[in-house]
């Protein structure tokens, strides 16, 4: 068969893909990327600058304050080590305290289904003041609505948070340099495999539990201890690979990681091999990136260790290479690494 | 961690390719069967280890991209009833048939369900009397035993609501028509070791006397590959042509008796249609006609199975390995993950998917 241009309308491409809303689209990579470009950016003439954390710094003049929000829509509600709850607080405060800021106040806005046990709801309400006393935050507002059987999933928690900033320079993506070191603050893949086991009934035994977790600890201890940030970045949805390729496309530079140096626990790296799913890629709320500056590694990390022993320095940022974001080397061969492109699917066989 | 650590070893694998460039003397080029192998092939760059007088093609070990778009039609048509809900693998729900895929008719409101197992599917048609459960079963060997052993479940459980619309495949007769083309250039295989784990290898040794090549059975870490290799490359330099299983901690000789055992009681051999290849006799299974109730075929009968449309696409030389990806005028141009014309640029055993992931400077967000 040779290429024919002219028969190209016959392709089976997907009908589907221009105008609907699919899932991927809120999967973080690619679709995701383009929503925000084309639909929310141009509607709030957000900056460029807004978009490059996790939270907005709104302040104007002394103390600033950082100010982000989000929306939990995780299925099942409960899962090991956490629930919906826990991940609507801790997601909250960490993309705060990835700005360097001190978690003030969360509002907390629920949309549950009708019929939805009560007894649950509770569960999930005492979870989320545990974890706000934990990260030293106070649920200040909030709002209920229920919808009809059908229109909602249990139950979905939007949270927003404020935040003040306590690091002396602003900790953004442009503040990296070549040189600098990129430190991960723990083991990756918890959270994602967790829930991936929990939703489809995985009995892998032991459990995985999701590494949900404050982490502002960590960060204060990092200003506290008078290191250079040049930026943070919590490795939520789309992992460690995601944070990885958007601070070096922020920040104009190649990221070089190394597998070897990466921690992934025996369960979480098992669940991923059975399944085909690469731990790079899977959702963490309890883990982030350092980068700090080059004559700070070894002390970052040594108070990251007090954190959590599998802190690691996994690579360095290096001078822009063409159009690479980010590069691992493996078993002594080196790759570009991508955004993802839609869901990652267990393979087949 | 055991059995993963010790096969992606540097230095080993240093060795293992060294190895490989003193043996080879001239130009050998090697067909890798299965889409996991080319994915690690690519992944880890395994390729660019090797001497350049070393050729590596990629095979049509892909489940999801020989399943040809006529079925994927059959199953949008099936899942578009009301009554109807049809699971399959996740991977499967991305591909284009020709007029839309699985998941364009989810979005479009069909009850589509990705499941792990259809002995999910076996559950969820339990769980749902009132709705018509159809598993889109696809695969080599490797899935077939747990599509087999779905009909025995649900025959068991005296299921009434269940039944598979059966598109799976068998590896041998695919190497028989590629080694018999004109346009071959295959000299040795690297078997896919999680086939041959379930069939054994029997059937292999006819292959390699006949058309006089070497077959070795290989494993899916970047040690085995490379051992794959070695293997094959010094049959071909001592002119041998045998069959070699170099996954031995995987794959015995017959194979997996209880899995063959299911397969041969639920499936008989047919003729089948593979995307991008044509019609190849004796490389599908259908059920027999025992299990005739739980054939979405019969019990859809008004749903017919387009033959393959000609499109620019070219995943059919792809899956030869008469041409490689980025050899492709439309690859990561107009054909990318997001808009794929052809099923090897979705699956995540699709040669062009690897290709796109790890073969291509990632292009600005």
């Amino acid at each position: 068969m040779t290429f024919r241009p002219a028969s190209y309308g016959a392709c089976p491409v997907p009908a589907n893909s221009a105008d609907r809303i699919e899932m991927a689209h809120g999967g973080g990579g690619k679709l995701t990327q383009r929503l925000i470009d084309t639909v929310f950016k141009p509607a709030f003439a957000f900056s460029e600058e807004d978009l490059t954390g996790d939270s907005a710094a709104i302040g104007r003049s002394g103390s600033e304050l950082a100010f982000t929000t989000d929306a939990y829509v995780v299925q099942p509600l409960f899962f090991p080590g956490g629930n919906i709850g826990s991940l609507a607080i801790f997601g909250t405060v960490n993309d705060l305290a990835m700005s360097g800021a001190r978690p003030l106040a969360v509002s907390a806005a629920f949309v549950i289904e009708e019929g939805f046990a009560l007894a649950d709801l509770i569960r999930i309400v005492e979870t989320m003041r545990d974890a706000a006393a934990q990260a030293g935050v106070r649920v200040v507002a909030g709002d209920t609505k229920v919808v009809e059987r059908g229109k909602a999933d249990g139950v979905y928690i939007a949270t927003s948070g404020v935040g003040e900033i306590g690091s002396r320079t602003p900790i953004r993506p442009q503040a990296v340099r070549a040189g600098d070191p990129v430190i991960v603050s723990g083991d990756i893949g918890r959270h994602g495999m967790a829930v991936m086991a929990a939703r489809e009934s995985l009995g892998f035994e032991p459990p995985i539990e999701s590494d949900c977790a404050p982490l502002f600890g960590p960060v204060s201890a990092l200003i506290d201890g008078g290191i250079e940030l040049h930026c943070l970045r919590d490795c939520t949805r789309g992992g460690l690979a995601t944070a990885l390729i958007e601070i070096a496309r922020c920040a104009d530079v190649t990221i070089a990681i190394k597998q070897a140096k990466i921690r992934i626990s025996d369960p979480v790296r098992g669940a991923c091999e059975i399944l085909g799913i690469d731990p790079l890629y899977v959702a963490n709320e309890g883990r982030f990136t350092a980068i700090v500056a080059g004559g700070d590694a070894d002390r970052a990390l040594t108070i990251l260790q007090r954190h959590d022993k599998a802190a690691a320095i996994i690579g360095v940022v290096c001078e822009r290479e063409g159009r690479t974001d980010a590069k691992i080397e493996t078993i002594g061969t080196t790759r570009a690494l991508d955004l993802q492109t839609g869901e990652q699917l267990p393979r087949i066989c | 961690m055991r059995y993963v650590d010790e096969f992606r070893d540097p230095d080993a694998a240093r060795r293992v390719a060294d190895a490989i460039a003193a043996t080879v003397t001239r130009a050998w080029t090697i067909m890798e069967i299965c889409g996991g192998q080319t994915h690690a092939i690519v992944r880890y760059g395994i390729d660019r280890m090797l001497p350049g007088m070393l050729s590596l093609v990629h095979g049509p070990g892909c489940p999801v991209c020989v399943t040809p778009p006529g079925i994927i039609d059959a199953a949008c048509a099936i899942a578009s009833r009301p009554e109807v809900t049809l699971c399959t693998f996740g991977d499967m729900l991305r591909v284009p048939g020709h007029e839309q895929s699985l998941l364009a008719a989810r979005t479009g409101g069909a009850d589509v369900r990705m499941v792990y197992s259809p002995l999910d599917a076996v559950e969820l048609a339990r769980e749902n009397p009132e709705r018509e459960v159809v598993f889109l079963a696809i695969g080599f060997e490797t899935t077939a035993p747990t599509s087999a052993m779905a009909v025995l479940q649900a025959e068991r459980k005296g299921l009434a609501n269940f039944s598979l619309l059966s598109s799976h495949v068998l590896v041998p007769p695919a190497m028989r028509q590629l080694l018999g083309d004109p346009t071959n250039r295959v000299q040795g295989f690297l078997a896919a070791g999680h086939v041959c784990a379930v069939a054994g290898y029997r059937d292999y040794h006819a292959i390699a006397r006949q058309f006089r090549i070497p077959i070795v059975v290989t494993g899916f870490e970047p040690l085995d590959i490379l051992q794959g290799i070695l293997l094959c490359v010094r049959q071909l330099e001592e002119n041998r042509a045998d069959v070699e299983n170099q996954y031995r901690r995987a794959v015995r000789h017959d194979g997996n008796r209880t899995a063959r055992a299911a397969v041969g009681q639920v499936f008989e051999v047919q003729g089948q249609a593979w995307r991008g290849m044509g019609r190849i006799e004796d490389s599908g299974l259908a059920l027999r006609s025992r299990f005739a109730r739980f054939d979405a075929f019969k019990r859809f009968p008004e749903v017919r199975v387009p033959t393959e449309r000609q499109t620019p696409c070219i995943s059919g030389e792809v899956l030869r390995g008469v041409r490689k990806p980025d050899e492709c005028p439309m690859f990561g141009k107009l054909c990318t993950p997001e808009h794929p014309l052809g099923a090897t640029m979705v699956s995540s055993e699709g040669a062009c998917a690897a290709y796109y992931r790890y073969r291509r400077a990632p292009e600005a967000a």
